[in-house]
């Protein structure tokens, strides 16, 4: 029940920096911990983007899996881990690496459109 | 016509950050300490408030900012009863504060009179983490009976606070919660973390959160020397 903020926010973004050329697409990256569901994101998107120079424009989402950081052994291993114990070596002690950014990487516009 | 690639890298939601900075600004400038409080639903937020309100009113004014998804605002009313000012913040259903409710709501508060103000957030260990509010310290309020697995499952939410409260530890005996446990989830997530295990029910360990909170706050006079 967030991701309306979330695209709202998005949207600001884009329209900034697409500076009045029509948007083609834009590329995401969204952390596995962000808590942001693509899903709804992209059905505000598709609403709130009409009538704006980001009507139709693709979101293309780049997700980055949430990862932990074995301090014993130096090796990343997945989030979901049971208890967190590193699968490599056991060890109990390690740290969160991975999975938290949330950011516009970049767009596509149309160059010459008005 | 040809597509162009425009680079961007902006984080999503940096208005919302930008309208935080704003917000720890004025706090800053009144002289203010301010917390976020967010937990899951009955893990203790408004006890919290309620006994850190009795605590500090005889030395300093308490604010309290309170979000619900409803206009019902008993908790607002617990705390005034407690001996804070308080404003209710009607979320309209949304799940979490953002900062620019919470800036709306210090349009209603005198900050100069207060030197501690208490946001308590929408009962929620998800989506809350992801609004900066202004706040000085986020703050996690965790409760035995949730079951000591909670940081390895909301591990945002356990990444991304400065301070972690473990309430109702007089539970403890009647539950199969491992302390050990839970603490070193949340170490994995967030090393060195400040922590109270305290109940609000007894009182029990209580103490070193109060202290801990006197060590932040501004003396009375601070606001007036920085002006200067």
């Amino acid at each position: 029940m967030h991701e309306l903020s979330i695209t709202e926010s998005l949207l600001e973004i884009v329209l900034r920096h697409a500076d009045g050329r029509r948007v083609v697409s834009v590329n995401l990256l969204i952390g596995e911990l962000s808590t942001f569901v693509d899903e709804s994101i992209e059905m505000y998107w598709n609403e709130i983007s009409k009538g704006t120079a980001a009507e139709g424009a693709r979101l293309k989402f780049r997700r980055e899996a949430g990862a932990l950081f074995c301090l014993d052994c130096q090796r990343e291993f997945s989030i979901h881990t049971p208890e967190f114990l590193c699968p490599a070596c056991g060890s109990a002690r390690s740290r969160l690496a991975r999975g938290q950014d949330c950011y516009v990487e970049s767009i596509e516009v149309e160059e010459g459109s008005p | 016509m040809s597509a162009t690639r425009v680079p961007v890298v902006e984080k999503i939601l940096s208005a919302n950050d930008a309208i935080a900075a704003e917000i720890r600004a004025q706090f800053d400038a009144a002289g203010a300490v301010a917390l976020n409080l967010m937990a899951s639903p009955g893990a203790g937020k408004t006890s919290l408030v309620e006994r850190t309100i009795a605590h500090f009113k005889g030395e300093c004014p308490v604010a309290m900012i309170n979000g619900d998804t409803s206009e019902a605002a008993f908790d607002a009313e617990r705390s005034q009863r407690a001996g804070a000012f308080s404003v209710h913040i009607n979320t309209g259903g949304k799940c979490h504060l953002e900062a620019a409710m919470v800036r709306d709501a210090l349009r209603h508060l005198d900050l100069t009179q207060t030197r501690l103000v208490l946001i308590e957030n929408v009962g929620n260990l998800v989506c809350p983490s992801s609004w900066k509010l202004g706040a000085h310290f986020n703050v996690l309020i965790a409760s035995v009976p949730e079951g000591d697995d909670k940081p390895y499952k909301y591990p945002k939410m356990y990444a991304g606070v400065d301070v972690l409260v473990i309430n109702k530890i007089d539970l403890l005996p009647y539950t199969d919660f491992r302390m050990e446990y839970f603490r070193r989830g949340v170490e994995t997530l967030n090393s060195g973390l400040v922590s109270f295990a305290l109940s609000c029910r007894t009182g029990e360990g209580l103490e070193a959160w109060f202290e801990w909170l006197r060590s932040h706050l501004r003396p009375l006079g601070a606001r007036m020397a920085g002006e200067q």
